[in-house]
């Protein structure tokens, strides 16, 4: 019982403070009280949402990925480019860059390597790519994905719809089957995970694939909501997806993720800056006054992780 | 009671002129990506000048300015959506990139909203587009060469940052002057890169290399008085060197001017565009019929205007030129 209090502790203060924004907006501009309203506010979430979960996957095994804003504009480059005019290359391209994904988890665990040094060195890879495969800015979305991220469910947004889908798949995979538990385990206590008989290099892999596969629905749903894209399209998402994962309860290392609260941090970071444009704020002010936000979400965490851990002694 | 018919008789025919009555309670934002550099800061104070009056005036109900706070388009596309939310009737767009806001965009014009895009312009079909002609910038160029110099001659160009399209653009138009004006040669070619200093460099550099005989330099702004340097220091005689309205240039034309009558020309492109992008949506909003396509007046400097356009130029800045709603229907009315 104790237990789950702490965990969804863990979970209140991002919902908190996402309630707490998306009161403040409303407030500020009744028109978003809309499907529309909400709609517009939150559909460019979608794709930060999901390289939001793609970077907490790494995160849990203890990692870190600085290649993800490049990456994710490499897949749109390819959802404009090839996955409209060659579908079956374009997704034989993008299953390639899963397995890529999967053979970087390979030798960061084989090898020993820092993370962050791979996929920095990474990142220019996909950005060179990116380059190469659209020199000017340009592409066409593939209808279907553009069908998708523009479709109007009945009663409910579309990018409400999207994000809670999101975060159910994540949240059931990660926390409720048995291969979510090995992968967290690997962040937690790898050598435990090895003497019970768990492949790690197997594990970690397997993270790094569904980390690139949630990369790239990021990729598609972005090129979905724009039509057309830029080499340098996501490069913002890198820093975008670590902060989503911070402020939605999870930690650098150790583990432990929370992927509702990944989730609930994307939107509450994209909620902050419509907040801010609402509020009028000069842009001199603006990157203060998000950080300021992102301080104040975080003290409070660590105010609550203080209770925490003082109650765990008791 | 006469008095008073005539007095609003007048106030009419007044209002009537500025079309008040259509746009004073439309609301205009701009949206910026970009405040990084001179040119950029001279594009928003021309917008607050040019912007204020107007809303004091009661021509539009607001003129709002929107800088993103990093140069991303996903975040400038956001920002376009929030300025939906809020309900403005124009969004005028300065753009991180010319695809990735089309759905923003297209999001705008679906919910009504007048998009016009300019110096960054959008590809997206429902906005309107105010684009810089580069290639006229090359052309002009030599248009004054010929007629200043119509024996023709050996030429030296200053080219931009190599693999830039707007380098391209104006190397373009240059080499269609020069097939309008087949008199003149170019005879050798460097990398100015924008820049006073590396440009000095670039012609020092290849300067011995050259016949003696260089009547002209085609620039692309930023680079002339660099150039004008290398020329006095290698001893030659200073060359007509083409200008790009930046205020060294602008100062050191001035000086040999008053000294010996030095003559050249000048043009580039004003970071006041914002106020045309600014009356242009203002136009459309009081319905007026504008093309979607509209290109940018170049400002020229010429040896007539010299000393006034140097007066309006800020130290280290661009000659700056604000528009009015008279300069704007003209530039409308000269794309149709």
């Amino acid at each position: 019982m104790s237990f789950l209090t702490a965990e969804r502790l863990r979970l209140l203060v991002p919902v908190l403070s996402l309630a707490l924004l998306l009161g403040a907006v409303f407030y500020l501009q009744p028109r978003t009280m809309s499907y529309t309203g909400l709609n517009l506010l939150f559909n460019l979430a979608v794709p930060i949402t999901l390289a939001t979960i793609a970077q907490m996957l790494i995160m849990m095994v203890n990692d870190l990925d600085l290649s993800m804003g490049t990456f994710v504009s490499f897949v749109a480059c390819v959802t404009a480019t090839f996955l409209q005019s060659d579908p079956i290359i374009g997704f034989l391209i993008l299953a390639g860059c899963i397995a890529a994904y999967a053979a970087l988890g390979v030798i960061i665990h084989l090898r020993n390597l820092p993370s962050i040094v791979v996929t920095l060195g990474m990142s220019f890879v996909w950005g060179g790519l990116a380059v190469l495969l659209l020199p000017t800015p340009g592409g066409t979305a593939p209808d279907w994905i553009r069908w998708l991220m523009t479709s109007k469910p009945p009663l409910v947004p579309m990018a409400i719809v999207a994000s809670v889908l999101i975060a159910v798949v994540a949240h059931f995979v990660v926390m409720r089957s048995a291969i979510g538990v090995v992968l967290r385990g690997v962040g937690g206590n790898e050598r435990s995970v090895q003497r019970a008989g768990w492949s790690v290099v197997r594990a970690r892999a397997l993270a790094y694939a569904l980390a690139g596969l949630f990369a790239v629905l990021a990729g598609m749903t972005l090129v979905g909501l724009t039509t057309s894209a830029d080499a340098n399209i996501a490069l913002r998402y890198t820093l975008l997806s670590i902060a989503g994962v911070i402020l939605g309860g999870g930690e650098f290392v150790g583990g432990r993720v929370s992927p509702i609260g990944a989730v609930v941090g994307a939107l509450t970071l994209t909620l902050a800056a419509a907040f801010l444009s609402f509020l009028r704020i000069s842009p001199d002010w603006q990157i203060g006054a998000q950080g300021a936000i992102l301080i104040v979400v975080l003290a409070l965490r660590l105010a609550l992780n203080r209770r925490e851990a003082r109650g765990t002694r008791k | 009671m006469n008095k008073a018919l005539v007095l609003s008789v007048l106030t009419v025919a007044l209002f009537s002129t500025t079309a008040l009555a259509e746009t004073s309670g439309k609301r205009i934002a701009l949206s910026n990506n970009y405040a990084g550099n001179s040119w950029r800061q001279a594009m928003l104070t021309s917008w607050d000048t040019v912007t204020k009056p107007a809303v004091e005036a009661g021509t539009v109900a607001a003129a709002d300015a929107f800088t993103t706070a990093e140069n991303q388009a996903t975040e400038q596309a956001a920002q376009i959506q929030n300025l939906i939310l809020q309900g403005y009737d124009a969004i005028v767009v300065n753009a991180a990139s010319p695809t990735a806001l089309n759905g923003a965009v297209k999001e705008a014009c679906d919910a009504g909203i007048i998009v016009v895009s300019f110096d960054g312009i959008v590809t997206e079909p429902c906005a309107w587009r105010i684009a810089v002609d580069f290639k006229q910038m090359g052309r002009n160029q030599l248009d004054f060469l010929a007629a200043k110099l119509p024996g023709g001659g050996n030429l030296l160009e200053i080219r931009g940052l190599a693999g830039v399209s707007v380098d391209d653009e104006i190397h373009a138009g240059i080499e269609d002057g020069l097939a309008k004006h087949p008199s003149f040669k170019v005879v050798g070619s460097v990398n100015g890169d924008w820049a006073q200093d590396v440009a000095q460099k670039a012609v020092a550099g290849i300067l011995p290399s050259l016949p003696d005989d260089i009547v002209a330099v085609v620039t692309q702004g930023g680079d002339g008085y660099g150039a004008a340097q290398a020329f006095a220091a290698a001893g030659r005689t200073v060359p007509t060197i083409i200008m790009g309205n930046r205020e060294d240039e602008l100062k050191w034309w001035k000086e040999q001017k008053n000294a010996n009558g030095y003559e050249t020309y000048s043009v580039s492109i004003a970071p006041g565009v914002s106020t045309l992008a600014f009356w242009v949506a203002q136009q459309i909003l009081d319905g007026a019929d504008v093309p979607k396509e509209l290109v940018v007046p170049l400002v020229e400097v010429t040896q007539a205007n010299l000393e006034d356009q140097l007066a309006v130029t800020g130290a280290g800045s661009v000659t700056n030129v604000e528009y009015t709603l008279e300069d704007t229907q003209a530039t409308i009315a000269a794309a149709k």
